[in-house]
């Protein structure tokens, strides 16, 4: 199962069935792949700034 | 074809650009900033000490590449001296540029206090990159530090240089930290943690004067006792730039005034993010001008589109206590119902009737039931019935 990820900053959400293709991350790339260089590209904050979506 | 003109390059400015490019691709799009106009994240700026990161490497991209980008045009370092509301032009260094459509997204500049004393020009404020390169430089060979303010960037400041080695002092006339955002209870509970991190507190007080001392820099509260600190950091609050939107007449009272549309007092002129007032308020914060960008974007591509403000839960930074914060709106009645628990402290506030009107929840225990909690908030700001009827973004 996929999960997503909230930037608690901006609201940005990873979601890993969509990867962020445009930044080079293919769908499906598990949250723990996406490298720590990676930053959110609505307000560019890092990876420690999202937390995990429980619906 | 007129360009679209947007006055500043900040979160407001560009995040407004990316969001109008993906339904205006090849509408003519300027954009003007009196800084280098670098991509940067400023939310990052009051902890970036921690991750050991220059001004330099907080750059994420240059002017030039967001232009190419964005399909923009990016004038870096430029002034716009004037706003001519009745030829629909701007002033800029000298130079006459027409728009179809004027945002201005000028953000907000520190609060200065007024200060007595020889060394007030040494009290550095940190707002944008470049600031923050002055003030990670200035750090260099020092020890101690004031921080004058205990609001949220005071207290992520804070905790940042003290888990740094350096003696930190925040200073506040409030009786506790975030005391516009917390109850007592909430902000003792921050406190306590903070200062188990090394922060020291001076609360009720203020700072009168700045004087320079043999060593360092001399603080004369306004009890008369005196703190000694290497540095000086204020953190006490922000005023919208709001200078050009004055001098051309349109409605200004502490921001420049919106409706829900973030159209200004003059029809073709729009404005968003720190510099914007709209129902009264202004609204520093990263969530809401992510809506009102995507809103602005929608209603310049011809989708009228009235801004929802869902709660939004802020993240205070302070890895001392993680705190996540949903201010209620002012002016409903009710009062915070607080709980104790063993790794922190949560905080609900709830009218008479017993609805949920916004929170506060502190340490890793509390902090995991804040998308529950927003999702029982209404609409902070709710949209007008007159506008509702127009085509909505989800929130």
């Amino acid at each position: 199962m996929f999960r997503q990820y909230l930037c608690e900053i901006c609201g940005h959400i990873y979601d890993e069935a969509l990867g962020a293709p445009q930044e080079g991350i293919a769908p499906g790339t598990r949250w723990e792949d996406v490298p720590d260089s990676w930053v959110c590209p609505d307000c560019g904050v890092t990876k420690s700034d999202f937390g995990l979506c429980e619906s | 074809m007129k360009p679209l003109i947007i006055v500043g390059t900040g979160l407001a400015g560009y995040t407004l650009a990316r969001e109008y490019r993906k339904r205006e691709p090849n509408v003519p799009l300027v954009l003007l900033t009196d800084d280098d106009g670098a991509f940067y994240s400023k939310p990052r700026l009051s902890n970036a000490f921690k991750d050991g990161k220059s001004a330099d490497q907080l750059l994420q991209m240059p002017a030039d590449e967001m232009a190419k980008q964005l399909n923009a045009t990016i004038l870096t370092g430029v002034c716009v001296s004037m706003i001519d509301p009745q030829a629909n032009t701007l002033l800029v260094d000298g130079q006459t540029l027409a728009w179809s459509k004027l945002v201005l997204a000028c953000g907000a500049n520190p609060v200065r206090l007024p200060l007595a004393g020889d060394a007030v020009d040494q009290v550095l404020s940190v707002n944008n990159r470049l600031d923050y390169a002055s003030f990670r430089e200035a750090l260099i060979g020092k020890r101690s530090v004031v921080l004058l303010g205990a609001g949220l960037i005071g207290c992520e400041f804070a905790n940042d240089l003290a888990g740094h080695g350096f003696a930190v002092t925040v200073v506040d006339c409030a009786p506790h930290p975030l005391g516009r955002l917390l109850p007592v209870e909430g902000g003792a509970a921050l406190q306590k943690r903070l200062e188990q991190a090394g922060v020291r507190f001076r609360l009720g007080s203020s700072i009168a004067r700045v004087d320079r001392s043999a060593a360092s820099l001399k603080l004369t509260l306004d009890d008369a006792s005196v703190l000694d600190a290497d540095m000086v950091l204020s953190a006490v609050g922000l005023t919208p730039r709001a200078e050009l939107a004055t001098a051309a007449g349109l409605a200004v009272q502490r921001g420049i005034v919106t409706d829900q549309m973030l159209q200004t007092s003059h029809p073709d002129i729009y404005a968003l993010g720190d510099v914007v007032q709209i129902d009264g308020w202004v609204l520093p914060f990263v969530l809401p001008l992510m809506a009102q960008a995507r809103a602005l974007a929608a209603t310049l591509s011809g989708q009228p589109t009235p801004v929802h403000y869902p709660a939004f839960p802020v993240t205070v930074k302070t890895p001392a206590c993680p705190t996540v914060i949903c201010p209620p709106a002012l002016g409903i009645d009710g009062q915070w119902l607080n709980k104790t628990l063993p790794d922190g402290w949560r905080g609900e506030y709830r009218s008479t009737g017993g609805e949920l009107h916004g929170f506060a929840l502190m340490g890793e225990t509390a902090i995991r039931d804040r998308l529950l909690l927003a999702k029982q908030i209404k609409d902070w700001l709710p949209v007008l019935p007159h506008l509702s009827t127009t085509e909505c973004l989800p929130a």
